[in-house]
Parts: C-alpha cells; sequence; structure tokens
C-alpha cells in the first residue's frame, strides 16, 4: 500500500509538472520578445558574442549541418582528450589515456545523449575528462537533441525552422542550467556529496581503512537525470548510495528525469497553436507508460517461478541485484522511467530483472515513443504521428493531412526510410555480434540473447542503460557500439528535419468536416495501433527468442 | 443482356489467368517490389524441391513442394487481379476502336469534293458529313444543324443536336449523322482524337502512379525491407540458441509477413478505380484527377442546367405603366418569333395557352436580334423601323433611356418583386417605351437539397455560380441549399472565386461546357467538361462527362473517395493480418526446440508444420477473396471522417487482427489431415 502510494505521488508530480514546464518550453524557444528576455538574454547575447552567432533563420539543410558539424567537431575534440588525458593537466591520480576505441566509443557516447560507459568507473577518467569533456557534453547532447526537435515543431507550425545555435544556447541557459543548479541544490540536502576534497579515509567497525570515493556529486547528477544522460558518477550508477542516498533523492531523480520529454508534448500543443493536438500524444504515451508500469512491477512482484518453486521466501519479489533501500517498487518504477526516457541512469541492475521486467525495459527502448529521450522521443513520436495520419487519412479517402500540411510522396519517402533505421541498427548488429563474438557474453542461451539485443537498443535509442554481464571494453564492442549510437542518433534527426522543412515550405489546407482530425481520442488509438503494430511487429521474433523463452523456461 | 454479359466475363477471367502467367516475367513482377519478394521465394523453394540439402536442410520434399506451390499461387492471384482489373479496361477499349474503323471522309478542296480516307486528315481540314454518315474525326461544326448518334461513346441511344456556333458545336469522331448535312472543321491529327486518348486511357496504357500511390508504395516497400532484415537475422539469433531454421519456413514466414494482400490488390485498385469512373461515363484524363476529386474542399456549380432545369419558363406578362398585359403579351411575342431559345419559344407557347392573339405578320421581315452577352437583349428590328427589345430589366432600361424613353414608375418594384420570389424578370420595350415584364420561372431539380447536405457532410462547400440578379440567385441559393452564390457572375468572377479559394490552400472542382468556361476549367484542381459542350472546354477540363450531366461531379468526389479509402483499408488488413500469422508461425519455428513455446500456439494448431502452410495459405487465398472488394471498392457514405475512420477502423482494422485468427485455424482443421 505505501509502495503504491509513493509511486503514486511520484507520478501524479510528474503529471503536474508536465503542463507548466511545457509552456514555459514553448516560451524559451519563442523568438519573439519575451519576459524570459530580460533574464537570460544577456547571457546569450555574452554567448551570441564568443561564439560569433548571427541570430538568422536557417533552412533545414543548415540547421542539420549545423548539429551534424558542431556536433562531429565535438566528438573529434573530446575523443583527443580522452586519449591525451595521461599528459594533459589536472590529473593528480596519473590516469593514463584511453585506448583508441574506447575512446571512439565514449566520445560518441556522450555527445549523442547516450552515456553507454564501456570504462571502468571512477578511475578511467581524469578530472579533465570528466569536467571538459563529460560534463560539457551532458549539457551540449541534450540541449541539441531538443533544439532538433523544437525546430522540427516550428516547421510543422509552419514557421521557419530557427537557427541552431540560438536553440542550443537557449537550451542550455534556459532550461538545462537553472534546473540543474536548483535541483543540485536539493540532491546536496538529501546527503548527495558535493565537494572537491578528495577521496575521503574511514576506518570500518573492523579496523580496516576504507576509501571512499566522493566528488561533486550533486551537480553531475542532475544534469545526469535532467539531461537524459544517465552516465554515472560512480560505476554502480545511481545505486550507489552516495548517488542515490534515499527514497526522496530516488523520486527527485525520476521526476528529473521525466521533466523535459513529458512537457514536450505540451510544448508542441503550445507551439502549433492547438493545445489538444499535445494533450492527445500526452495521453497516447502516458497510457503505455502506465501499462508498462504495470506489467513491470506485476512480474518484479511475482519474483522468479523456478525459485519460487524451491519454497524460497518471495513475498517482497524478486530482490536479486535491487537495493535494499528501494526495494522492487522504486526499482522497477525507476527502470521503467530511465528507458522510458532514455535516460539510462539504473538504481538497480538490469541484468536480473525478471525476464519480462528486463522485456519491458528493452520495449520502451526499441518504441523509444513511450515518452522517449529528451527531443529525440518526441521526434519519433511525431514520425510515427505521420504514419498514422497517413494511414488513417487514406482511410477516409483523403490525401492525408497533419497539421493543415498535405503528407504527399515526399515526406513518405522520408518517413519511410527512417522507418528502417532502427530495426536495422538493432537486428543486424545483434545478429553480428551473436555470430562473431559469442564468447563475450556471460550468459548463455536467451539470456545471452537478450544481453546483446539489449546492448545495442539502448545504443540505438540512445539510452545508455547496460544489460551488463557483456565483455563489452573490447575493440568490436566498442566500434559497432559506437557506430549504433552515432547512426541512432543523426540519422533520422537529418530525415525528419528534412521532414520538416518540406511541410514548413507548404501552404496550409484549411480545416472542413472532411478533413481528418488529429486530436481525438479516435486518432490517439490509430497512433497506439501503429506504435505497437509497426514498430513492435518489427521485434516480436527475437523478444520470443530472447525475454520471451527465458521467462517461459523458468516454470519449474 | 445477363447471359452475354457473364459470356464476356468469362472470357474475360480466361484472358485474365493466362495473363496471369505471362506476369510472371520477372522483368515485369520487378515492378511490385513486395510480389517480386514472393517470386523469389518461390524460385528458391522451387530449387531446393530438386536439391533439398543444398543449404543442409532436411525439410522434407513434401513441404518444400506444398510452400513453392502457395508461394506460386500467390503470386499469380497478385497478377490474375491486376489482369483482370486491367481486362475489363480493355475489352472497353476493343468496343470503341470498333468504332474506329476507317472511313472515307468527304473532303472540301476549294470548292470540290474529294474522298480521302479518314487517317489522311489533318487539323484545319473541311469535311462535309450527310445523313447516315460517320463522322470522319473530331472537329467543329462551322456550317449547319444535324441531329447527330453519340451511343458509340456515351452509350447514350437518343441523338443529339449539332449546330454551328455556340456551346454544341463540337463533334467527335465515329458518331453518326441521323439526320441534316453540316459541314465540320477538324480540329485534331490522326492518333491524337478524343476516341484514341480514350482508348489509350482505359487500355490503361499511359497509366502513372498517383501521387498517393507512390507515398503508400513507399511505406509498403519500407516494411518489406524491414520485415525482410528482421527474417534475415534471425537464423543467427537461432543460430546461437543451437536452434536450426529451415529456408522454407525462413521464407514462409518473410511472404506472410510482408504486406502481399494490399501489394498484390494495389495495382489493380488503381485500375479498378479508374475504370468505375469510365463506367460512370465520366472520362479521366489522369488517375491524378480521380484522386484529387476525392480532396475537393469547394465545388463551384453552375445554376442553370445543374442546380436548376435551367430551361426557365414564361409563366406570365406583368404590365407596368398603363400598358394592358395583352400588349405586353404581343409585344413578347412578336420580339420572340424567330427566337430559338427556351426562353423565347415558352413566351409562344404562354401566349397559345392564355389564347393571346398578336400580330404574327407584323414580325415579317424583320431583322433578328440574338441575345448577346454584352448586350444582354435580343429582339426585333422590325420593317416599319419600329425596335422590340426583350432582355435583362437594367440592360433594357439602359437602351430605353438612351433612346430619351422614360421609365415607369412601378417597374422596379415590380421586377424586385418577381425576382425575389426566385424568378427572372425579362423587360419587354419597344423603341422609347417599357411594357412590362415577363416573369420566368426557375425550378430547382429534385433531390439537389439532400445531395449538398451529403456534400456539406463530406466536408465540401458548393457555390453556386449565375448570371442572374442577386435577389434571384439568393432565392434559389436558399430553395437548394447550397453554401454560397455568386451573383450576376462573369467568367472572370469564377476564376477570381477558385483562385480565391485556392489561395486559402483549397482544392476546387468545377463542371463548365462554355468556352469561356475554358479558363476557369483548367485554374480549377478538378474541371468536368460536358461532352456536349466546345472543344476548348474539353481541352482545359481534366475530366468529360460523356453524358454531359453536371451534377455527376458529386458522384465523382465519391469515386475518388473510395479509391483512396480502399488501398488504407486493404494496406490496414494486410498490416494487422501479422499479429496472428506470427502467433501461427513463431510457435511452429521453435516448439520442437523450445517446447514451452506452445503457450504461444493460442490457435492451437495441429502441427508445426501445418501451422506455417495454414498461414501461407490464408496469405495467398484472403488475394482472390478480397478481389471483389478491390474492384468494386470499399461501401462508401458521405459522413463525417471521424465517423468513416471509426467505421473502416473497426471493419478493416479489428477486422483485420481477428479474421485470420479464424481463417487460419480453419485451414489448419482441414491441412491437419494431411500434416
Amino acid at each position: 500500500m505505501v509502495t503504491a502510494i509513493s509511486i503514486g505521488i511520484t507520478l501524479l508530480l510528474v503529471l503536474l509538472l508536465a503542463r507548466p514546464m511545457g509552456l514555459y518550453m514553448a516560451k524559451a524557444f519563442d523568438y519573439e520578445t519575451t519576459g524570459l528576455d530580460k533574464w537570460f538574454l544577456p547571457l546569450e547575447k555574452l554567448i551570441y558574442g564568443i561564439g560569433g552567432i548571427r541570430r538568422e533563420n536557417q533552412t533545414w539543410k543548415q540547421y542539420v549541418l549545423a548539429i551534424v558539424m558542431s556536433n562531429t567537431v565535438m566528438i573529434l575534440l573530446v575523443f583527443l582528450i580522452f586519449r591525451f588525458q595521461g599528459s594533459l593537466p589536472l590529473n593528480p591520480s596519473g590516469i593514463p589515456g584511453m585506448e583508441p576505441t574506447l575512446a571512439f566509443n565514449t566520445a560518441i557516447s556522450f555527445m549523442t545523449n547516450t552515456n553507454l560507459q564501456h570504462y571502468s568507473g571512477e578511475s578511467g577518467l581524469s578530472y579533465l575528462s570528466q569536467m571538459v569533456a563529460i560534463v560539457f557534453m551532458m549539457f551540449a547532447a541534450p540541449a541539441t537533441a531538443l533544439a532538433a526537435v523544437i525546430a522540427f515543431i516550428r516547421g510543422m507550425a509552419g514557421k521557419p525552422l530557427g537557427n541552431f545555435f540560438v536553440d542550443l544556447t537557449r537550451s542550455i541557459t534556459r532550461i538545462l542550467l537553472p534546473i540543474s543548479f536548483a535541483a543540485a541544490l536539493v540532491f546536496i540536502a538529501l546527503g548527495v556529496p558535493q565537494t572537491l576534497e578528495p577521496t575521503a579515509v574511514a576506518t570500518t567497525v573492523e579496523g580496516a581503512a576504507q576509501e571512499i570515493a566522493r566528488g561533486p556529486v550533486a551537480s553531475f547528477l542532475s544534469i545526469k537525470e535532467l539531461g537524459n544522460n544517465g552516465g554515472g558518477y560512480f560505476g554502480v550508477n545511481s545505486a550507489h548510495p552516495l548517488e542515490n542516498p534515499n527514497a526522496l533523492s530516488n523520486m527527485l531523480q525520476i521526476l528529473l528525469m521525466l521533466l523535459v520529454t513529458t512537457a514536450t508534448p505540451f510544448t508542441y500543443g503550445k507551439m502549433v497553436g492547438n493545445a489538444k493536438q499535445g494533450r492527445v500524444l500526452f495521453v497516447s504515451m502516458a497510457m503505455m507508460f502506465i501499462v508498462f508500469l504495470g506489467i513491470s512491477l506485476t512480474a518484479e512482484y511475482a519474483g522468479n517461478p523456478a525459485l519460487n518453486a524451491l519454497g524460497i521466501q518471495h513475498e517482497q519479489g524478486s530482490m536479486e541485484g535491487k537495493e535494499v533501500r528501494f526495494g522492487v517498487a522504486q526499482s522497477s518504477l525507476y527502470s521503467v522511467v530511465t528507458t522510458a526516457s532514455e535516460t539510462g541512469a539504473v538504481n538497480t541492475m538490469h541484468d536480473t530483472l525478471t525476464p519480462i521486467g528486463g522485456l519491458i525495459a528493452l520495449s520502451n527502448m526499441m518504441l523509444n515513443t513511450v515518452f522517449g529521450g529528451m527531443g529525440a522521443g518526441f521526434l519519433n513520436v511525431l514520425m510515427y504521428t505521420m504514419i498514422a495520419v497517413f494511414l488513417s487519412g487514406l482511410m477516409v479517402g483523403r490525401t492525408p493531412e497533419f497539421l493543415g500540411k498535405k503528407i504527399e510522396g515526399k515526406e513518405m519517402k522520408l518517413i519511410a526510410v527512417t522507418m528502417l533505421f532502427t530495426p536495422i541498427l538493432i537486428l543486424a548488429p545483434t545478429a553480428l555480434a551473436l555470430f562473431t563474438n559469442a564468447d563475450t557474453i556471460s550468459n548463455p542461451g536467451y539470456h545471452g540473447l537478450t544481453q546483446v539485443m539489449y546492448e545495442y537498443t539502448s545504443s540505438a535509442a540512445n539510452n545508455g542503460s547496460g544489460f551488463e554481464g557483456l565483455g563489452d571494453a573490447t575493440p568490436f564492442w566498442n566500434i559497432s557500439t559506437g557506430i549504433v549510437m552515432f547512426l541512432g542518433r543523426y540519422l533520422s534527426l537529418v530525415t525528419l528535419l528534412a521532414v520538416a522543412g518540406s511541410l514548413a515550405a507548404k501552404k496550409a489546407v484549411p480545416e472542413t468536416a472532411g478533413t481528418f482530425r488529429t486530436d481525438t481520442g479516435l486518432f490517439a488509438a490509430v497512433f497506439l495501433g501503429t506504435v505497437l503494430i509497426v514498430g513492435a511487429l518489427t521485434f516480436f521474433p527475437a523478444i520470443v527468442l530472447g525475454p520471451v523463452a527465458e521467462q517461459l523456461t523458468l516454470t519449474p | 443482356m445477363s447471359p452475354k454479359k457473364s459470356m464476356m466475363d468469362a472470357a474475360l477471367i480466361q484472358k485474365a489467368i493466362l495473363q496471369a502467367f505471362y506476369k510472371l516475367d520477372p522483368r515485369v513482377m520487378i515492378r511490385n517490389p513486395i510480389m517480386f519478394v514472393v517470386e523469389v521465394g518461390f524460385l528458391i523453394t522451387l530449387f531446393l524441391i530438386f536439391v533439398p540439402d543444398a543449404f543442409g536442410g532436411t525439410v522434407s520434399t513434401g513441404f518444400n513442394v506444398a510452400v513453392a506451390l502457395i508461394l506460386l499461387f500467390t503470386v499469380l492471384f497478385a497478377n490474375f487481379a491486376e489482369a483482370l482489373a486491367e481486362g475489363r479496361g480493355k475489352a472497353q477499349a476493343d468496343t470503341l476502336k470498333k468504332t474506329k474503323k476507317e472511313i472515307t471522309a468527304n473532303k472540301l478542296v476549294g470548292s470540290d469534293i474529294k474522298q480521302v480516307p479518314s487517317a489522311e486528315l489533318r487539323k484545319g481540314d473541311i469535311v462535309l458529313v450527310s445523313q447516315g454518315e460517320m463522322i470522319p474525326g473530331d472537329g467543329e461544326v462551322v456550317e449547319g444543324l444535324a441531329s447527330v448518334d453519340e451511343s458509340a461513346i456515351t452509350g447514350e441511344s437518343a441523338p443529339v443536336i449539332k449546330e454551328a456556333g455556340g456551346d454544341f458545336s463540337s463533334v467527335t469522331g465515329g458518331t453518326r449523322v441521323v439526320s441534316d448535312r453540316i459541314k465540320v472543321k477538324i480540329t485534331s491529327d490522326p492518333g491524337e482524337s478524343f476516341l484514341d486518348r480514350m482508348i489509350s486511357l482505359v487500355e490503361g496504357a499511359k497509366r502513372q502512379k498517383t501521387p498517393n500511390e507512390i507515398a503508400l508504395n513507399t511505406v509498403l516497400t519500407s516494411l518489406t525491407l524491414i520485415f525482410l532484415i528482421v527474417v534475415v537475422t534471425l537464423p543467427f539469433y537461432a543460430d546461437y540458441l543451437e536452434i536450426r531454421l529451415e529456408i522454407p519456413v525462413l521464407i514462409a514466414l518473410l511472404v506472410c509477413l510482408i504486406p502481399t494482400t494490399i501489394g498484390g490488390l494495389l495495382s489493380a485498385i488503381g485500375i479498378a478505380g479508374m475504370d468505375r469512373v469510365t463506367q460512370f461515363n465520366v472520362l479521366a484524363m489522369s488517375g491524378k484527377a480521380v484522386e484529387a476529386s476525392g480532396d475537393i474542399n469547394t465545388i463551384i456549380l453552375d445554376k442553370t442546367g445543374t442546380i436548376t432545369f435551367g430551361n426557365r419558363m414564361a409563366s406570365e406578362f406583368i404590365p407596368v405603366g398603363d400598358a394592358a398585359a395583352e400588349t405586353v403579351g404581343s409585344w413578347a411575342a412578336i420580339g420572340s418569333v424567330r427566337d430559338e431559345t427556351p426562353e423565347g419559344r415558352s413566351v409562344l407557347e404562354l401566349m397559345k395557352k392564355q389564347g393571346i392573339p398578336y400580330d404574327a405578320a407584323a414580325a415579317d421581315g424583320a431583322e433578328f436580334i440574338a441575345f448577346k452577352a454584352e448586350t444582354r437583349m435580343s429582339g426585333m428590328d422590325l420593317k416599319d423601323g419600329r425596335k422590340v427589345r426583350k432582355g435583362a430589366v437594367d440592360a433594357v432600361k439602359k437602351w430605353v433611356v438612351s433612346q430619351g424613353g422614360v421609365i415607369p414608375a412601378d417597374l422596379d418594384k415590380k421586377s424586385d418583386a418577381i425576382a425575389s420570389a426566385g424568378g427572372t424578370p425579362l423587360a419587354v420595350a419597344v423603341d422609347d417605351t417599357i411594357y412590362g415584364l415577363i416573369y420566368l420561372k426557375d425550378t430547382v431539380k429534385p433531390g439537389m437539397r439532400e445531395r449538398f447536405d451529403e456534400l456539406r457532410k463530406m466536408g465540401i462547400r458548393t457555390i453556386m455560380c449565375t448570371g442572374d440578379n442577386p435577389l434571384t440567385a439568393a432565392t434559389i441559393a436558399k430553395e437548394a441549399g447550397v453554401d454560397d452564390f455568386i451573383a450576376e457572375s462573369t467568367p472572370e468572377d469564377k476564376i477570381a472565386v477558385i483562385r480565391g479559394e485556392q489561395a486559402e490552400g483549397k482544392l476546387v472542382a468545377m463542371t463548365g461546357d462554355g468556352t469561356n468556361d475554358a479558363p476557369a476549367l483548367a485554374q480549377a484542381d478538378v474541371g468536368i467538361a460536358m461532352n456536349s459542350g466546345t472543344v476548348a472546354a474539353k481541352e482545359a477540363a481534366n475530366m468529360v462527362d460523356l453524358d454531359s450531366d453536371p451534377s455527376k461531379i458529386i458522384e465523382v468526389v465519391a469515386i475518388g473517395k473510395q479509391l483512396l479509402m480502399t488501398r488504407g483499408a486493404l494496406t490496414t488488413f494486410s498490416i494487422a493480418n501479422d499479429i496472428a500469422k506470427y502467433f501461427a508461425i513463431i510457435p511452429a519455428m521453435f516448439m520442437l526446440a523450445i517446447p514451452e513455446l506452445e503457450i504461444l500456439n493460442v490457435m492451437k494448431l495441429g502441427s508445426p508444420n501445418s501451422a506455417i502452410l495454414s498461414a501461407l495459405i490464408f496469405n495467398a487465398v484472403i488475394i482472390p477473396l478480397l478481389i471483389p472488394l478491390a474492384m468494386k471498392g470499399v461501401a462508401y457514405k458521405a459522413m463525417s471522417s471521424s465517423e468513416l475512420l471509426r467505421r473502416n477502423l473497426l471493419i478493416y482494422g479489428l477486422g483485420g487482427v481477428l479474421v485470420p485468427f479464424v481463417g487460419i485455424k480453419l485451414i489448419d482443421m482441414v491441412i491437419h489431415l494431411w500434416v
């Protein structure tokens, strides 16, 4: 009962914050003069001045080019820092330069908002790498995705797409910085360390000396969650007592992970001038979220049937790999939230989730439409929306229209190509890894298959959580997941912004009684059907061989 | 009639079966990527029949043969659907070709008549056609009047009158003059005539994919690629689990998952859609135009002839000033003696009906002044110098004033009274005196109101165009229930209205027949010209209505919508089918290695092999079962788009999920007796 109430309160807070945050974001990206300018414009002007940014609208090609070029440059820069961190300053512990494939993987990982960490915990990075490379990218990556989705929405609203550098700056100054600053203060109050003092030394009860790693954890933690980054300060991420000390810090992390991504539909509704459009998508996604959460909780509470059959006490559910201070409820809620929001932070070992609990985490990432990652998730949602609009448009006998724009051959070609990306990026490398690198998989059989599939799904969806259990610090894994993360991030960004560019140039068609409405419950049903049938059917055979077979064979 | 028709159908089906085999040629198949994948699957399984262990397989030859046969039939069924749709068009074209026999034309060379074959006629040639002869080519009557039997193209047996000048001057090659004699100026070179274009259109030779068809095709191709990836990667997954997957089983899974149902019927739907338009006696110049008609937001309709019967009849003579009703009638009659317009004739008829005598001799030797759009009057210049005029009230007023006449005080009041009652007042004047008014009544065709209500439900706005004054127009508009009207409209007004609507992003349809309609027909997104209309109108339009029924535009809109709906519905059905097919094939594939997966065999299918074959058979037979639907189109009734979506989603979405569960189970119950 207590757990039900605590989950209820958390989700209620998410719900209450979504709309105001969405409206705030719409205002933050409004190019007209708003009340926010008074606070932020001086700082932004300074940044524009330093960066030599001319605040001019870009075409979709210029916008895409700005994203890809700036991100690639940042990847290269950070790659070099990782490679040569051994001889660079701010390295008191004398940590050596990173191995090239690992540096390649880590640079892409943080630039693509994935934060898949193949390096070994706290000991792999120098202070310079931590501060310049990691923290810098933890702001730049989500800001890039947020800018992209805002540009896309502008296109749908028939406005110019805007300027990437302005949007990038505003994402950081108006959204990420202030909120993560405030959140960091709360985390400190909740007991998360924020210090530049060296490692603490304590004497344990048994008299042994213990070194306790610490550092500026609170500030790192807040952008990790708010930006849907997910990379842990400590190796075990938010399962570490200093990175997630109690139920309240756990709740705040969940709120931060969901804050921007649940707000985006409302931003969209506001920017296209029809709040209902956004609300319909929010409700659809929330429904998927609730159902998935319900399944996950049921599975985790039911525990492992094979162990249960042995008469092992399992009233608390499956506690394997979970923190006692969070219990089953907070752990599985966290696992659903972190995969739904493509954050990738973990407070529990996903490898030891029950097969069905793992399946839910996997499905969230495969669909990437259960809210989804900052910016990128909602872009994906809008792609599925357009497929749904296309099918229902045909079914009512009209050339499909979305927000008054006709969706024609050109847009559908781009969308049809975009549909291909996720299946290819998940299924093909999984097959390749199973075929060539079976020896790096720690588990045989169905679970091993899931481990591999999870790794690539997490990479393709830019989630970053690991199922773990893979010997993944090898060149094969570093390079293959690096490529998948990169393509998973930028391919669809390019094609979808091309769609936005094409839509923005179209004349809006007035709405009549014959127009198919996209702001109704009926459309929500079509949208969900499209996501589940077009999105999920692709992965059905793989899922049957992974988690489903595992669950079924657990039966004693 | 009916036995003949069914015999023709039998012949058609025979031809289509033959065609289905010809279409197996991979060079033809590649145009349809989905069915091409199926054909490749067939070829691989065919190979496996003879070399069963080519890929280390252990499948029985019987199973290989079964899969190969079902795949072959899947392709054949799809080819048959397309061939059948094409065949229907060809049959129509053949009938048309028969009318395109070589005709000997009487070509005028100078003042001599030279007999030449019709194929040698060029644009600009003048030919003479007499009673009983065929008109040798498309053209315009330049002299004379004749009744022409156009049944070869329109199917309408009653002859139509064609005369020089005006809107009924165009004639079509291959039609027969049944009375009188006309001089025709040929307007098309051989091979470019109306009949030629019609033949190539119904034959589908010039069929281009429409924009929505292209968009749908890319989506379907993308889905095919996705499932190709799924099936190609699956053996690697299975291999890791040490499960062996047989090639024919993988091919079966692939073929079941890719959208073969819509892929096999897509081109048939398109051809049949065009065919439906043609059967409706409307000739669409492109499939694009038919599709566009489903998107129409606004329809511009002429009042006369479309909404109302058009022949406005004189129903009363109303005197003004101190004239008597008889005086008005007799002057109106004298002015109309040689007026062949329906209005003019109705004046004489009314005189006859009322038994009023008039001095017909007064008109002897008089000069007839025909109605012109600029003057908006007609009448007679009598031998004795008096000028009789009847026409639009303001035009006659101006004419009278210009001769120093005085306008009777009660004229405006009385003419307004007629107009506001929905009638048309015509003023009758002699020289400088206006004697009175002719009350012309127009009647709205029955059922028009209901049709406009239907259009409103479909979200289409109707605008009525009329040359009438605003009061008359308003009355008729109200009576007919159109959304808007434009009174005293000129052809330029129509173009302005169309441009205005288009500027708002709307698609506009209109009908027209006159040469002055041509620019507006060209400007409209869907322009339907009447076959009785001028050549210029027909060339500007993208559809020609052979029955010359302007209200048919409403049905054309419905056909356009139906075409898209059929595609959408079958696509949804096709994709929704995948759920059941997965539940048939996936457990069957892995049941031997992972017996626990039996729980996914929700249909309780007999054995792995029978499950796979049942899914595959269902996948194949659903194509011919849906051919009638593809040909006829999804039923369409005017309703709001939300209701329409809810209905189609229920039938084709939910139905698409459930039907295969039942179908596969039933097939399995039979198949399982052997496998």
